[in-house]
């Protein structure tokens, strides 16, 4: 099957069996689902303060705990606001906050992926070893730490979450940098009197991109688990965001008194947002191994 | 259909398979008619991408997902295979067709030890268990393991190349099939294993009386084991017929281009080049009017391009699909005619590479790989060096040796142009570095493919012959128009190209520095023949042109003769021959370059009497004693074979080699030998 592949592939342009590939990725209904539902919440994120109908903000104390209704879609909370407001808007603290530590982590861990794949011995030993004990610290234990010693605030979340992560990529990466390192073209570059640094960025880096895109998004829907639970704990995204985890820390004592809503809706919301980036990466693991 | 003749083994009616591939049907088979009776061997070659494997997965319904018969039928035993259920295909599979695939470590259960495996195939025949067990340890013997009953215990990892080819050949005999399917069943293995193999199966075959279809792109490998042969291209049979009637008089042109590329025995450089097949294979599922051929046919007219020419049935039971079939054979040749220049080899000059006493062991302490040991050899300007031996002979880690990708021991000097080298590359001089260049084997993992090939040959420049700006630009135009790359070829990536074009490319990197000496580490085996020629061609152009010296590593003799000037033979390690080709191909010789060539399969009708060799390669961790090579050689002589280290002598000017026989008694020299011994008796 391969031969047949390669044979075909020799004439097409390079034009061609991108756009076909591109069609197969949007053919697919795992990724188009995804695609679908992470939009969706990337909309309100971007837009949905300027089109919510409520001012999420806004406490109305005559109409607190209401029901959902024509006037309140999803109800109100404990001061009275608007429950689907807040949900729309909520999206935006955890699309920021969630995104950027998984470049944070994506970052460091293909930079030290890189290193210990292409240097391997001794240089790969140590961090390896390592970055197994860090592997070993359960995560939402070294964040709530760390986060308790240096004081909860967006950017802490961010550089918590990346340095928890930054082991896993750089094992994957790792990995796929074993591969290439023992193909002709890196004794060809060593041959040709290039350095360690060029090899590493310049001639490998762009091969083992497709693992790392993949690796990248699976991370991504931790990210967005993780940040929803440290919200939950108090020592993520702090108050007064509409943050979905915070909404839903707020909110669960009530749903003893059959106040539902004011939990079930920004539940939905996290696990709709962490299933449509699966989903993706799902996706987009399948399109690019064919 | 007639009942008094039973049905063929294997019939395939108008044939036609396709591929869907990124969301569009490609046609890989069109119409393929053919059929094997019983008993009889069936030989199908053709270039990679002809769907000579598609004809096997298609005949036992192993297509992959994406591959679906479109057309046709295809018919094991007189019974339609497409219409089976899964029931009778399983029975099918079961008892009456088996395949052996090209890689027999895939074929095999890597956790399971090799006895339960075989036995296994009897259970499912129905044998109990121990009686199985039996049975496969009997199977064993018959595929000629010497020791069946330490192997079976064995797990496949345990085993060479070679004895796992031959387990997983008496796992597909064991049900007695009807038909054999062999697809490359000796590609990957070194020559002297091949025809072992290959003699194995044909005296297998004889035994079982099984039909056999044999998959092979090699020319040599069919002529010798099959009755007939089908010539397949771009999914059609385009001649097909009697193996000796196909072989001596080719009527299609592109049967007549494929036996015309391959370097026959004994062809060197100095007798001109070799002849190519313009063009390359049509991609898969293109849409084709007229014959499929007519693009590269030099017989190509006007009819030929409109008309799909249909297959004619010639004397002596064969079918050409050509118009112009009784042409054929008188096909003008392609190939220019040479302009080599004859290479001046000034021995009074220092050589361009000298390897003094290099030795490499990987490891340490008790398991120590002495991988090369002391291996002295010089290289002249302009002259081409070849290595030969089986695989674990040293070849590639002396070449990485030269290269400075594998640091030698101490105490080995290598030098160039008199100059000691450093043992690695970045430790190497900038000058030393470009002079020194390579070309591997395959160009699909040598070329980034991340990169344009415009980038690609820019950085080599770049660092290699210090060029920048409008300089480098014209350079680069003129290193393209060097290895036959047009401009249309720079701005697109590796994968883009053909296997040939992309050779051409890595040739281009490895000449970007006026190279002095260029390792070329089986530069053709992961190419078709016909490329095979191109490259072969370009190669002795170069050398000519820049009189760049070479050391030219490959598995195939025939290509090996026809570039190199000198040629050492190694054996674990060791240099066992060392002198001009001529002499080392016609001898006298050391009985295992004798052996090595005995193993080579030829076209040309009537493989000589084959040299058997004994068992397997040694150990590089623990060595023969005495002369390493004897445990295997079949002229040992006794005792001092395993006491004494045969020194390396000279047997005629600048041939020498490693061997206690004597002079008279070495290989390739009988015929001379006898007569003098007569005389002097």
């Amino acid at each position: 099957m391969s031969e047949v592949t390669t044979a075909s592939v020799a004439v097409e342009t390079l034009r061609t069996v991108r756009r076909e590939r591109l069609r197969v990725i949007l053919r697919s209904p795992t990724f188009l689902a995804g695609a679908i539902l992470v939009g969706f919440w990337i909309l309100c994120a971007l837009v949905g303060a300027a089109v919510v109908p409520v001012d999420p903000y806004a406490t109305d104390l005559l109409h607190e705990l209401a029901p959902p209704s024509a006037a309140h879609w999803f109800g109100t909370d404990q001061l009275g606001r608007d429950v689907f407001s807040r949900v729309i808007v909520g999206a935006r603290d955890i699309l920021t906050v969630a995104p950027l530590a998984t470049l944070l982590g994506t970052t460091l861990g293909t930079a030290l992926g890189l290193v210990t794949g292409y240097f391997g011995g001794i240089v790969d030993e140590t961090i390896s070893r390592l970055i197994e004990a860090v592997l070993a610290l359960p995560l939402i234990v070294v964040a709530l730490l760390a986060l308790v010693a240096i004081g909860a605030s967006d950017s802490t979340v961010v550089v918590v979450i990346g340095l928890v992560f930054t082991p896993v990529i750089s094992r994957t990466v790792r990995a796929a940098v074993l591969a290439e390192r023992s193909l002709d073209y890196v004794s060809a570059a060593e041959l040709r009197g290039e350095g360690s640094l060029y090899i590493m960025f310049v001639e490998i880096l762009p091969n083992v991109v497709p693992p790392i895109l993949v690796e990248t998004t699976v991370r991504l829907g931790y990210a967005i688990f993780a940040v929803a639970s440290l919200s939950f704990l108090g020592f993520g995204i702090q108050p007064p965001s509409a943050d979905w985890g915070l909404t839903i820390a707020d909110n669960y004592g009530l749903i003893d008194g059959g106040f539902w809503w004011t939990v079930t809706f920004p539940a939905i919301a996290v696990a709709s947002l962490v299933v449509g980036v699966n989903l993706l990466a799902d996706g987009l693991s399948k399109a690019l191994a064919e | 259909m007639n009942v008094a003749t039973p049905p063929d083994a294997l019939a395939a009616e108008g044939l036609d398979v396709c591929y869907r591939v990124r969301g569009r049907d490609r046609v890989v088979l069109r119409g393929l008619d053919f059929r094997i009776r019983r008993g009889e061997s069936f030989g199908l070659v053709g270039e990679s991408g002809c769907g000579k494997s598609t004809v096997a997965l298609a005949a036992t319904r192993y297509l992959p997902r994406n591959g679906r018969v479109s057309g046709g039928r295809v018919l094991i035993d007189g019974r339609d295979v497409l219409e089976l259920d899964n029931a009778e295909l399983r029975r099918l599979r079961a008892h009456s067709v088996a395949m052996v695939y090209q890689e027999p470590a895939k074929a095999l259960n890597p956790s399971m030890p090799i006895g339960r495996q075989v036995a296994e195939v009897f259970e499912v025949l129905g044998s109990p268990r121990r009686e199985a067990l039996e049975k496969a340890r009997a199977m064993l013997g018959r595929v000629r393991i010497a020791d069946p009953a330490s192997v079976m215990v064995r797990y496949p990892h345990q085993l060479s190349g070679g004895m796992q080819q031959r387990v997983v050949i008496a796992m597909a005999l064991a049900i007695r099939p009807s038909l054999l399917i062999l697809d490359e069943p000796t590609t990957g293995l070194d020559a002297t294993v091949e025809a072992e193999i290959l003699d194995l199966i044909e005296q297998l075959r004889r035994e079982y009386s099984t039909a056999v279809l044999f998959i092979s792109h090699n020319l040599g490998v069919i002529a010798g084991m099959c009755d007939r042969v089908g010539v397949l291209y771009a999914g059609r049979m385009v001649e097909e017929g009697p193996t000796r009637a196909i072989f001596e008089d080719p009527r299609h042109p592109y049967t007549v281009g494929l036996l015309r590329c391959l370097p026959r025995r004994g062809r060197s450089k100095a007798q001109g080049r070799l002849d190519t097949i313009p063009g390359q294979l049509p991609p898969i599922g293109a849409q084709i009017t007229g014959c499929i051929f007519a693009p590269r046919c030099v017989l190509a007219d006007d009819l030929c391009r409109a008309v799909d020419p249909p297959p004619v049935r010639l004397s002596d039971g064969r079918v050409s699909a050509c118009h112009h079939h009784e042409r054929a054979p008188d096909l003008p040749t392609t190939a220019p005619p040479a302009r080599r220049l004859a290479v001046l080899v000034d021995q009074a000059a220092v050589p361009v590479l000298s390897l003094d006493h290099v030795s490499k062991s990987f490891g340490g302490g008790a398991v120590t790989v002495r991988a090369v040991t002391d291996v002295s050899l010089e290289l002249w300007a302009g002259e081409t060096l070849g290595l030969v031996g089986e695989s674990g002979s040293g070849k590639t880690t002396l070449a990485r040796m030269i290269l400075g990708l594998t640091g030698p021991d101490a105490g080995s000097e290598l030098r160039i142009n008199g100059r000691a080298l450093a043992s690695h590359a970045f430790q190497r001089h900038a000058a030393h570095r470009k002079s020194l260049q390579i070309i591997f084997q395959n160009p699909d993992t040598a070329l980034n493919r991340a990169r344009l090939i415009r980038r690609l040959i820019s950085r080599a420049l770049g660092k290699l012959a210090g060029l920048a700006g409008a300089e480098r630009l014209e350079r680069l135009h003129a290193l393209i128009a060097l290895v036959r790359l047009g401009e249309r070829h720079l701005d697109v990536r590796p994968r883009q190209l053909s296997g040939g074009l992309k050779q051409r490319v890595a040739i281009a990197l490895a000449f970007a520095g006026d190279p002095r000496v260029v390792v070329c580490d089986e530069p053709t085996s992961a190419l078709d023949v016909s490329v095979q020629a191109a490259i072969l061609n370009l190669l002795a152009d170069l050398q000519a042109e820049r009189q760049v010296s070479y050391v030219f590593i490959s598995h195939d003799l025939g290509v090996v003769r026809y570039l190199s000037d000198r040629i050492a033979v190694l054996y674990l390690g060791r240099l066992m021959e060392f002198g001009p080709a001529e002499a080392v191909f016609s001898g006298p010789h050391h009985p295992y370059t004798e052996a090595l060539l005995s193993a080579v399969p030829s076209v040309e009708g009537g493989r000589p009497e084959r040299i058997a060799l004994r068992g397997e390669i040694p150990s590089p961790v623990r060595p023969p004693s005495g002369c390493v090579f004897h445990t295997r050689c079949p002229r040992k002589i006794g005792a001092i074979c395993e006491r004494d280290v045969p020194q390396l002598r000279e047997i005629a000017p600048g041939h020498s080699l490693r061997c206690h026989l004597h002079l008279d008694e070495l290989g390739g020299a009988q015929a001379p030998a006898a007569a003098d011994q007569a005389s002097v008796s």
